[in-house]
């Protein structure tokens, strides 16, 4: 029998071992009992951005196998399709070998090897001369990156302010969206409370974040059976099981969380305590329209916001706790008129406008529907309200006897963040939540430390002053509460070159990769000398407007230099982007290096306390390549950049593991928080610990905390928690969190585009400002939908990765490659019908962009007014080690190539990033196309066609036969025979 | 199913190699054909010859044909080892009688013995090879009475029409002898005629409800489990088009059944060697025909697995 | 020895729920990788790079749509051997190299007795067999007979690669032969079906259907929502719960 409790996951008692393990004597020769391994080496995956813990199962110096660590917070012994498959993407033929040098036309792929000492000379060389006279110059872009804190701080220390991540073409409306109204969000921010929700609502998450926690939360729910609703145009993945399929229409799930906020308020279903305890739903918001504070918070002379005390009649201190605010009404403070913020959210959201036959028909959802939701989501919320028998003192001391929870979650991805009107979409969702009460309540949404952080949280993007040979006064990443902290000049002009911070994308908190590209091209707002980018395919899947970037990418100027005058990438593989490199730094695999996953970054954590956990190499690399981070830390010690170098010049950190354990951010703050002090006796805050990371080993690769059970819910005003997180260093200070669900820094730049403030927008951007800028949530068609005759493009087009492809480049996995090695355009019969058009039928599928051809497949499960494909499917020729023959390169197809990387003209004639106006979030499924049977002749094919990449030297033809594991058993049977 | 040129001309030519053989054996064995060294010469070459060259086609097949011997043990269960078993158990009288028949001359005694069990032994094996489809569940368009019966008139239709060819190339054909081909070749495009009515009504309980015990309604398959076909779909998706499959059973009818009959009777009026001529070239088209019912046999049977295709 | 044994004393086999499984493919590769280093190694992939990519897989994940008049549903549908208490398989392999284990009632294939003709392929009305071209025999799913009873795995590993791996806890194993065990309890709880029952394989796996659309469906019993009925409507009635 198992002895002890069951580990993991899947622990059922139909899913354990027999009872006796004991093979049967059936006499049939089978070896029940083969050895499996030498060793097993337990670390991080990255066949996504989940960071599950991974068994990795070594056999003679070969991965034999990889499984799940059981005993790991994040995915506790189960394992994705794509981690399964992570000995494929180990031993993929399309891995760099050697650093290289470009010898032939940019996007040509003709390279020379070189040598590491030749490609640091260059790399030194060149970032020198661009750190001794305008640092600006250097613009390093890290895509599917997990040392974001090593790699940004790395940006701040050379001097640089264009640093970013794939965030801005990810999902930054969700993080901003939550950070400014929560202090937390979704996914790595917080998770629902799998255990005790009844009522789960997913909007707009495809295949996506995170994979495992949230497979492992859905199956919790089936066993309960807790009811499962899904918002979503497309009935795939997590929105097949869900009990309720809602297939909305693209774009207007703001509309319908506002339909649902309608009748919630108007059925006085909300929860108004919550509201008051842990909101600023009483907030006093100043109404003098012309003045310079109009719509800021009335506050008291020591600047904190103010209340109305509905008992004492007078305004108070809104964080008094002994205070009796009042929500509603209209009162005078120093002759100025207030209302309340609640006033103001009823004012807005009862308006008939929002009312669900009002928003029926544009969201595709029915009255009738919207109002049973609503009944729904009240009935749960308060009529199956849960208490935990657990005791707990809140922020201003008072105890209380058990913890309350209203069990309903919702969840929250890209089909709601990547649209121009995300950010808003994002911010209705968690309005919903709190007006029920549901935030890290049990059953509700739960953050993970180190969230929830003050809403939003505390540093600002630094970049404002730039100087040669000069650190960045912080970290080019941060948070605006205003326009004083925006990075652009006097006359407007953004100080980045992705024009985050700026005007155009005023709280880019992640940055916008995705418009870098032509940005350095057009020289707006100025040239660059060096585009830096990590593990991005920005050439191809990861760009919009594919065609275009790609020649942007090899466009020169009159006097035959490329307009972009120099590209340096580190990629593991030969994907697209790599030809399009001067100098290419080979990096290893997941398995081959060290790694952190840190609480400065993007950690591990649970609801139930914070974690954090390392890669380290499991294997040793059979070629010349090197992991980027400690070929970045060399060369931030070649640069002599602070904090790379020791006081005599030399280089502080031998590679990335000696900086792992020995950085300190600040006195006693490194990247890893477990194990610290010069015994390993601290948590979160010590001196460096030199055996740090063979006990992260030892532990399996991870660090965890768990909480004691009080501080375990209510972590915005849980005193036990906040203590605890102060005492980590998560917070400044132990101070309660306020859901700003009027977000008072939106309103000061709309402050600034009625002329107030010392930074203001330019004439043009003013009523964009205005318009956008607004500090509740509100709804507004996505902007090419607004701007495109939707006459002639009928219908929305959307993308998604495949779960066995999340966030991982598996064309050239060849297990995973021959799941999906070719796209359909998944169109619903109905729709189909009306256009006549059968299955498998090759269409042109056209935008306002261009026009792309690919094989339909009808569908009943879609918005009928939407057509969708898996994402990056369709690859070009000569790339990722694929032959020519390859379906990816012959029928798969990117709907990339149709989405524009830039809006319509305004009235100003000015086009904007294709993004959201609040965030810079690129705007992906705004696209609107129509779809067109291809002639006979060009049926069978895709196009646009791309001329075939060369391949590098000492590349040799991918195999054409794969004869994997036969060597284990070779081994295992060679004493028999 | 997919219509292996390796199968279908295995069954194809061991049926008519087996019908030959079988009658071979009762007819010469008990002394109704003359024996003739040549004409035993060819006409137990040929016999012989078309059974080991589609046995040998077969094997050749085999994912691993060094180890085609271990096929004769698993004749308690498999049909397909009782055929292996059947098939070379059959050479041993059918060396004997072709001994005794064609090289010494003798039709009686142990010689006729030799060619019944021969007989018998052919038709046991045509028997085994018709069972191995008619077994097969999966494939209701085999899985029917008619297969069993299928194989046997085809082998009896095909063997008596090389044997009449070879009696009518000696000179020595007789009027029985068409008579027989043409009844037993209009016996043969009778009950084809009738499997195929069969098939065509056939109502399959299985469907893609009970292949994925989604009960009521329709299912309809959305995506396959990869993008590109796999040796299910290589081996046993195998699809035919309507108007393809009409044109087919066409030119099964006319070079199987009519043209054969047609030039047998038109035989019975004409003198050696017309006859004959008309003889072989009935018996070349019939094999071609036969050939091509035969690619229909597999290319119109569907197997449960497509359910799971959508095919 | 392709005949069957009378009886098996265990009947070993999977459930699986597909009210649960969200189509990830997890099992998929996670059976892969298990596999192409076990009991039948390799799983051999031809053209792993090419347009014309085919391999051994034992386990597959299909999606239907199923269409009832109760509305759709997306069915995500994973498909393996079902260990059936009847193989055709097994009875048509004219070498023995397929058989029943009496132990525990697992298929398995003997390679080195396997000529590769096919016919158990044809016999299997499931698709459960998969042809190796290269090595030139037939493989299939073990149920992990080297992980099950495998020493050298830690006792709770011991159970098939698919179970271990799936995310949504979609997958059981035990024995089916045992009415009284966890597995049999759950195939009885969720009505699991055969798969193909009209054929007559008796298969040893069972799936659970989906519960949309039937009694079990989780549903939620909220009446309609009705205005606050009181003086100064919603607002109204904020002030006057504030103030009680």
């Amino acid at each position: 029998m198992t002895n002890g409790p069951p580990r993991g996951a899947n622990s059922a008692p139909s899913q354990r071992p027999l009872a006796d393990t004991r093979a049967p004597d059936e006499g049939d020769g089978v070896d029940t009992s083969p050895d499996v391994s030498d060793s097993i080496a337990k670390t991080t995956c990255y066949m996504c951005a989940c960071r599950c813990g991974i068994d990795v199962h070594i056999k003679g110096g070969k991965v034999r196998y990889i499984n799940g660590n059981k005993d790991h917070p994040v995915n506790r012994g189960v394992l994705c399709g794509k981690g399964s498959a992570g000995i494929m993407q180990h031993y993929s033929p399309a891995r760099l070998k050697k650093p290289l040098l470009r010898t032939g036309p940019r996007g040509s792929g003709e390279f020379r090897e070189i040598e590491w000492e030749e490609a640091f000379s260059i790399a030194t060389e060149r970032l020198s001369k661009i750190r001794r006279t305008d640092p600006k110059k250097l613009a390093f872009f890290t895509g599917r990156d997990q040392s974001q804190s090593l790699t940004g701080w790395w940006a701040s220390q050379f001097g640089t302010p264009n640093f970013a991540a794939h965030g801005g073409f990810c999902s930054v409306n969700m993080a901003a969206g939550g950070l400014y109204t929560i202090g937390g969000s979704f996914w790595e921010f917080g998770e629902p409370d799998w255990d005790n929700t009844r009522y789960f609502m997913l909007f707009g998450v495809a295949e996506d974040h995170d994979s495992n926690p949230i497979k492992i939360g859905l199956g919790k729910l089936k066993a309960r059976g807790a009811k499962v609703v899904s918002i979503n145009p497309c009935r795939t993945g997590y929105n097949a099981i869900a009990d309720d399929w809602i297939g909305i229409r693209p774009g207007t799930d703001g509309l319908f969380v506002f339909a649902l906020i309608h009748e919630l308020l108007k059925a006085g279903r909300v929860d108004l305590d919550y509201l008051l305890r842990y909101t600023n739903a009483h907030v006093l918001i100043i109404q003098e329209p012309g003045a310079a504070d109009d719509g800021l918070f009335a506050r008291d002379s020591d600047g904190d916001p103010l209340a109305w005390d509905r008992v004492a009649k007078t305004p108070v201190n809104a964080t008094d706790a002994d205070a009796k605010p009042t929500l509603t009404g209209n009162f005078t403070i120093d002759g100025r008129r207030c209302v309340p913020v609640f006033q103001l959210i009823a004012d807005r959201y009862l308006h008939e406008s929002y009312s669900p036959d009002a928003v029926a028909e544009r969201c595709g959802v029915s009255g009738d529907t919207i109002r049973r939701m609503a009944a729904e989501l009240a009935h749960v919320a308060f009529e199956q309200a849960i208490e935990l028998p657990v005791a707990w003192t809140d922020w201003a001391g008072r105890r209380h006897e058990t913890i309350k929870g209203r069990p309903v979650s919702m969840h929250a991805m890209r089909g709601i963040s990547a649209h121009s009107n995300g950010f808003h979409t994002c911010r209705a969702i968690h309005l919903l939540q709190v007006l029920l009460g549901t935030v890290d309540v049990p059953g509700g949404f739960r953050f993970k430390p180190p969230y929830p952080r003050s809403a939003p949280p505390g540093p600002k993007p630094a970049g404002k002053d730039v100087r040669p040979m000069t650190p960045l006064e912080g970290m080019p990443l941060g948070f605006v509460c205003g326009p004083d902290d925006l990075l652009v000049d006097d006359a407007g002009t953004p100080v980045r070159i992705d024009k985050a911070y700026s005007w155009d994308a005023p709280l880019a908190a992640h940055g916008l990769m995705h418009s870098v590209i032509r940005n350095a091209w057009a020289g707006d707002p100025y040239k660059i000398d060096t585009l830096m980018m990590y593990m991005s395919n920005m050439a191809w899947n990861s760009s919009m407007n594919t065609v275009e970037t790609m020649a942007m990418l090899t466009d020169s100027d009159e006097a035959g230099n490329y307009k972009i005058p120099f590209i340096i990438y580190s990629d593991a593989y030969y994907s697209e982007t790599v030809p399009f490199a001067d100098l290419v730094l080979p990096d290893t695999t997941y398995l081959e290096r060290h790694d952190c996953i840190s609480l400065l970054d993007r950690p591990i954590s649970h609801a139930d306390g914070p974690g954090d956990a390392i890669r380290h190499p499991v294997v040793e690399p059979d070629r010349d390549v090197r992991p980027f981070q400690t070929v970045l830390i060399e060369l931030g010690a070649r640069l002599g950049l602070p904090g790379f170098v020791d006081d005599d010049g030399s280089a502080k950190y031998r590679d990335y593991a000696d900086y792992i354990v020995n950085h300190q951010r600040t006195p006693g703050i490194g990247p890893l928080a477990g194990w610290r002090g010069k015994d390993g006796t601290l948590t979160g805050k010590g001196e460096a610990n030199p055996d740090q990371l063979q006990r992260y080993i030892d532990n399996g690769g991870f660090w965890h905390h768990d909480f004691a059970d009080d501080q375990r819910y209510y972590k915005m005003a849980n005193r036990s928690y906040l203590d605890f997180a102060e005492n980590m260093g998560f917070i400044p200070k132990a101070e309660p969190i306020v859901f700003q669900l009027y977000c008072e820094p939106i309103q000061r730049f709309r402050l600034a585009a009625r002329g107030h403030g010392r930074v203001l927008p330019p004439e043009t951007e003013r009523s964009r400002i205005e318009t956008y800028m607004d500090p509740l949530p509100f709804w507004y068609a996505p902007f090419e939908e607004a701007a495109v005759d939707t006459q002639i493009y009928p219908l929305h087009a959307l993308t998604q990765r495949p779960m066995h492809m999340y966030h991982s480049w598996g064309s050239q996995n060849a297990w995973l490659r021959q799941i999906t090695s070719q796209n359909r355009l998944f169109v619903h019969n109905r729709t189909a019908a009306g256009l006549g058009l059968v299955d498998d039928d090759w269409v042109w599928i056209e935008s306002i962009n261009g026009k792309v051809k690919g094989q339909i497949k009808l569908v009943d499960g879609v918005n009928a007014d939407t057509v969708w494909t898996w994402n990056a499917i369709g690859k070009r020729r000569g790339s990722w080690g694929l032959k020519d023959d390859a379906a990816e390169s012959n029928r798969g197809f990117l709907l990339n190539h149709i989405i524009g990387d830039q809006t319509s003209a305004d009235a100003n004639g000015r086009r904007y990033s294709n993004s959201d106006p609040v965030t810079g979030q690129a705007a992906w499924f705004d696209l609107r196309v129509r779809i067109v049977k291809c002639a006979a002749e060009e049926a069978g094919f895709t196009e646009p066609q791309f001329e075939r990449f060369r391949q590098p030297p000492h590349f040799e033809p991918s195999p054409d036969k794969l004869s994997f594991g036969a060597e284990f058993r070779r081994e295992r049977e060679a004493p028999r025979s | 199913m997919r219509p292996a040129f390796s199968v279908v001309f295995f069954t194809t030519a061991t049926g008519a190699g087996y019908g030959l053989l079988a009658l071979l054996g009762v007819l010469a064995g008990l002394g109704f054909v003359p024996p003739n060294f040549w004409l035993g010469l060819v006409s137990m070459g040929l016999a012989l010859g078309l059974i080991s060259a589609g046995l040998l086609l077969s094997a050749g097949h085999l994912g691993r044909p060094e180890r085609a011997w271990r096929a004769f043990s698993q004749w308690r269960s498999s049909w397909l080892s009782r055929e292996g078993v059947a098939s070379v158990a059959t050479f041993v009288p059918a060396g004997f009688f072709a001994i005794g028949w064609v090289f010494l001359g003798r039709t009686n005694g142990w010689v006729a013995v030799a060619g019944l069990l021969a007989a018998i032994g052919a038709v046991v094996t045509v028997c085994t090879t018709g069972m191995i489809y008619a077994s097969l569940k999966p494939i209701a368009q085999w899985n029917s009475r008619f297969t069993l019966p299928g194989y046997l008139i085809f082998s009896a239709m095909s063997g008596s029409v090389l044997l009449n060819a070879l009696l009518q190339g000696f000179a020595i054909g007789s009027t029985i002898a068409l008579a027989g081909c043409v009844l037993l070749t209009v016996l043969g495009w009778g009950w084809k005629l009738a499997t195929w009515r069969y098939n065509d009504g056939l109502e399959i309980p299985t469907n893609a409800n009970t292949a994925t015990g989604l009960a009521g309604g329709t299912v309809r398959s959305l995506e396959w489990p990869h993008t590109e076909e796999n040796y299910l779909l290589k081996e046993m998706g195998f699809r035919i088009a309507r108007k393809h499959k009409a044109r087919l059973r066409q030119i099964t009818q006319v070079l199987a059944f009519a043209l054969p009959a047609l030039l047998l009777i038109a035989a019975f009026a004409l003198p050696w060697p017309y006859a004959a001529v008309l003889s072989a070239l009935a018996a070349i088209a019939q094999f071609a025909g036969m050939l091509v019912e035969r690619w229909l046999f597999f290319a119109e049977a569907k197997h449960t697995v497509t359910l799971y295709y959508g095919r | 020895m392709t005949c069957l044994p009378a009886q098996t004393d265990k009947k070993l086999g999977l459930v699986i729920d597909l009210d649960t499984c969200v189509g990830c493919q997890a099992c998929v590769t996670a059976c892969k990788e298990w596999n192409t280093g076990g009991h039948m190694a390799p799983l051999t992939d031809i053209d792993p790079y090419g347009g014309d990519a085919d391999g051994v897989w034992f386990n597959r994940v299909h999606s239907y749509e199923h269409m009832t008049e109760m509305g759709g549903r997306t069915v995500n549908f994973p498909r393996s051997c079902l260990h059936c208490e009847t193989p055709a398989c097994v009875t048509v392999c004219p070498t023995g190299a397929s058989y029943k284990r009496a132990s525990d009632g697992i298929v398995l294939v003997d390679e080195d007795k396997c000529i590769g003709c096919k016919l158990c392929s044809w016999a299997c009305p499931y698709g459960a067999r998969e042809f190796d071209t290269d090595v030139g025999v037939m493989k299939k799913c073990t149920l992990c007979v080297d992980r099950i009873y495998n020493d050298n795995l830690a006792e709770e590993d011991r159970v098939p690669a698919c179970v271990a791996a799936c995310p949504t806890s979609a997958r059981h194993f035990g024995d089916l032969g045992d009415p009284a065990s966890a597995i049999s309890q759950l195939v009885a709880e969720r009505g699991g079906v055969d798969l193909m029952p009209e054929l007559g394989y008796h298969p040893t796996n069972k799936y659970l259907p989906p519960r949309a659309h039937t009694t079990r469906a989780a549903s939620v019993p909220a009446p309609a929502l009705e205005p606050v009925r009181a003086e100064g409507g919603f607002l109204g009635w904020v002030d006057r719960m504030l103030s009680h």
